[in-house]
């Protein structure tokens, strides 16, 4: 548990492994939704996860936080490994912030208080400590004016931006992302990916699950492309998009850059 | 700015029924003349009825003797007082069993619907069991139910059990030892008024605590504590002047003591359980209708599973429950009323039963009987809708 800004993180540590999946398995009942997951991310890297809807790559990265269960296979996370163990799962939970498609804003309280909810309570940090940092992250996602206003008075681009604040707010090394501007106007999907892209370059670990080939292309060190539960392809975003390998990552590729 | 003129609207005959403003303030006015006019009617009626039957009227009876017994009174009573303390005796025993089914109904009630919703298979399907059959049974019968057990299937006196020392419990009903206050018990409560000003302090501290060194006490327990500890202290310094007064048996019924009567236990009972299964439904109901989204979103802020309970899904599920919980305290006031079917002495029995049987004043009686279940109904809606209008959420 690191107390430094871990988003400043040095090139130097680029080797360091902050998530390791061998071997994972999940089913939901019946249905086989992860097959074989084998995935290295390396600290400072950041991954676009593409496939169609079903493909299994929501759940893919809500296997880190354990938000879902994985039934087969081995999840470490920072070094710690994911188990039944609840201390586990709250140490990895402190240490990954994730960002959701339909931003789960908490309505009852304001932007401010939303970002220093979980530091309050989790970090036990002092109110106005809180409320300093919290004001420093709005500042970065570009709404400081809006910290008395509640959620559900802001646009839905401004409430995908407090919630990744909200996120960063408890200082995490590895920032995951399910499909975060898919539930946006288009007009909102730039400042919200503007804001991710400001995130990536100070050297944040990101998992990103989005249809966003643009933002893939800039900032993407791998994309990884999925589809019925495996990862079919993977590659640095040039090869990706230029020369894919397999048949059903090229029929995505020309389908999803069609239009 | 162009100049537009204002142009008074005018207004032709046929608006009244053209016009959609017109109509809806013509078709008000006329509902209202034919409700006043009814009413007229009906007093008018009744008034013309009771002078030919020549029938007194007014309320002057409240102040002649009663001249009949209540087995349960929180004040002075007996059968030489009047009319008007019969009816005073009888809404302190309504507002009894209501204010003790309320607090009881509540608790059971929330306490079911949250473990209904267990990952416990068998505690949600004893609590899904428990709720479907309550609920589906008609609560006279339920009162009558547990009325027929303790009075029918507890022992008499003479072989009552005793669960624990002291407490008896028979089918003349639960006898708990009395408190007993000599001189010198008011700085007992001096001391719980003051542990409870202490209480509220500590809070506040910790509250600052919190907010500027980021630890966080233990709040309910220490409050807990400070409210038992401070009057046991007080207790003590006073010379212990609270003594128990023990119930013992003599005769064929215990002296001494507190007693809870079959008729006001079966009601509590029947009254909290019933309750309790429409209220366990109002808090499932409420705390699911928080989207799971918000559960995750917590989590993976990694605040734990019951402090999410706590600081998210409660606070949003409150506003869902409240409005329906109002409805269910209201029922619980109301339905207090069936305590006639098993003797209870509250305001429908004593002003609305005996009085009126005996002076033939209907509907004096039941003036006075609808008028305080509509204070009482009233001031509980009163209470709840102004905490609704608090916690209720801000959007745009």
């Amino acid at each position: 548990m690191s107390e430094a800004a871990a988003h400043v993180m040095p090139q130097s540590q680029t080797d360091q492994v902050a998530v390791q999946m061998v071997g994972v398995h999940k089913w939901y009942g019946e249905f086989h939704v992860l097959k074989d997951i084998n995935l290295s991310v390396d600290a400072g890297e950041r991954i676009v996860i593409c496939g169609p809807s079903g493909s299994g790559k929501s759940t893919l990265i809500r296997c880190i936080n354990r938000l879902e269960e994985h039934q087969r296979g081995q999840i470490v996370v920072d070094g710690v490994e994911l188990t039944n163990d609840v201390r586990k799962i709250d140490s990895v939970r402190r240490e990954v912030g994730m960002v959701f498609q339909h931003f789960n804003l908490f309505p009852h309280l304001t932007v401010l208080e939303n970002c220093t909810l979980a530091p309050i309570w989790v970090k036990k940090t002092p109110k106005v400590e809180a409320e300093e940092i919290a004001m420093t992250y709005l500042a970065r996602v570009k709404i400081p004016e809006q910290a008395t206003k509640f959620p559900g008075q802001l646009s839905g681009g401004q409430q995908q931006r407090v919630a990744i604040a909200r996120s960063l707010c408890m200082n995490p090394k590895i920032m995951l992302f399910d499909e975060p501007t898919s539930a946006l106007d288009p007009e909102m999907i730039s400042e919200v990916l503007d804001v991710m892209v400001g995130l990536a370059e100070s050297g944040m670990t990101m998992l990103c699950v989005t249809h966003e080939m643009g933002f893939a292309r800039k900032v993407a060190n791998r994309v990884i492309f999925m589809d019925g539960g495996e990862i079919i392809e993977q590659n640095n975003p040039e090869e990706f998009f230029n020369n894919p390998q397999s048949d059903r990552t090229k029929l995505f590729l020309s389908q999803i850059l069609h239009n | 700015m162009s100049a537009i003129e204002y142009q008074a609207p005018s207004f032709k005959l046929e608006d009244l029924w053209t016009d959609r403003r017109w109509r809806a303030i013509f078709v008000q006015i006329l509902a209202l003349a034919g409700l006043f006019a009814f009413l007229a009617y009906i007093v008018n009626n009744t008034i013309n009825n009771l002078q030919t039957l020549g029938i007194e009227t007014g309320y002057g009876f409240l102040n002649d003797p009663s001249s009949y017994d209540i087995s349960q009174t929180l004040i002075d009573y007996d059968s030489r007082s009047t009319h008007g303390r019969a009816t005073i005796v009888g809404i302190l025993n309504t507002g009894l069993i209501a204010l003790c089914g309320i607090i009881t109904a509540t608790l059971l009630g929330f306490t079911v619907g949250v473990l209904r919703l267990s990952g416990n298979w068998l505690i949600s399907r004893m609590m899904y069991c428990y709720v479907e059959f309550t609920r589906n049974v008609p609560l006279l019968l339920q009162i009558l139910l547990w009325y027929a057990l303790v009075v029918h299937s507890l022992p008499r006196p003479k072989n009552a059990l005793e669960p624990l020392s002291g407490i008896f419990l028979s089918n003349r009903g639960l006898v708990l030892p009395g408190p007993e206050f000599g001189s010198g018990s008011w700085i007992i409560f001096i001391a719980l008024a003051v542990a409870v000003a202490g209480a509220i302090a500590f809070r506040r501290y910790a509250k600052r605590i919190q907010e500027t060194t980021g630890k966080i006490y233990p709040v309910i327990s220490i409050s807990l504590s400070i409210i038992v500890v401070l009057p046991l202290l007080a207790y003590f310094a006073a010379g212990q002047p609270v003594s128990l007064n023990w119930p013992a048996l003599s005769g064929f019924n215990f002296k001494g003591g507190l007693t809870l009567r079959p008729e006001f236990l079966a009601l509590w009972f029947a009254l909290t359980i019933y309750t309790a299964s429409f209220i366990s439904e109002i808090v499932r109901a409420g705390i699911q209708s928080v989207s799971h989204g918000q559960t995750e979103a917590s989590y993976a802020l990694g605040i734990r599973p019951n402090w999410t309970m706590r600081l998210v899904i409660l606070p949003q599920a409150l506003r869902v429950i409240l409005p329906p919980l109002i409805s269910q305290y209201l029922n619980l006031t109301k339905n207090s009323s069936l305590a006639i079917a098993v003797g209870y002495m509250d305001i429908v029995a004593t002003i609305g039963g005996i009085s009126l049987n005996q002076t033939g004043r209907a509907l004096e009686s039941m003036s006075i009987v609808l008028a305080i279940y509509l204070t009482f109904s009233l001031s509980i809606s009163m209470v709840m809708n102004w905490y609704n209008k608090r916690v209720a959420l801000v959007e745009r």
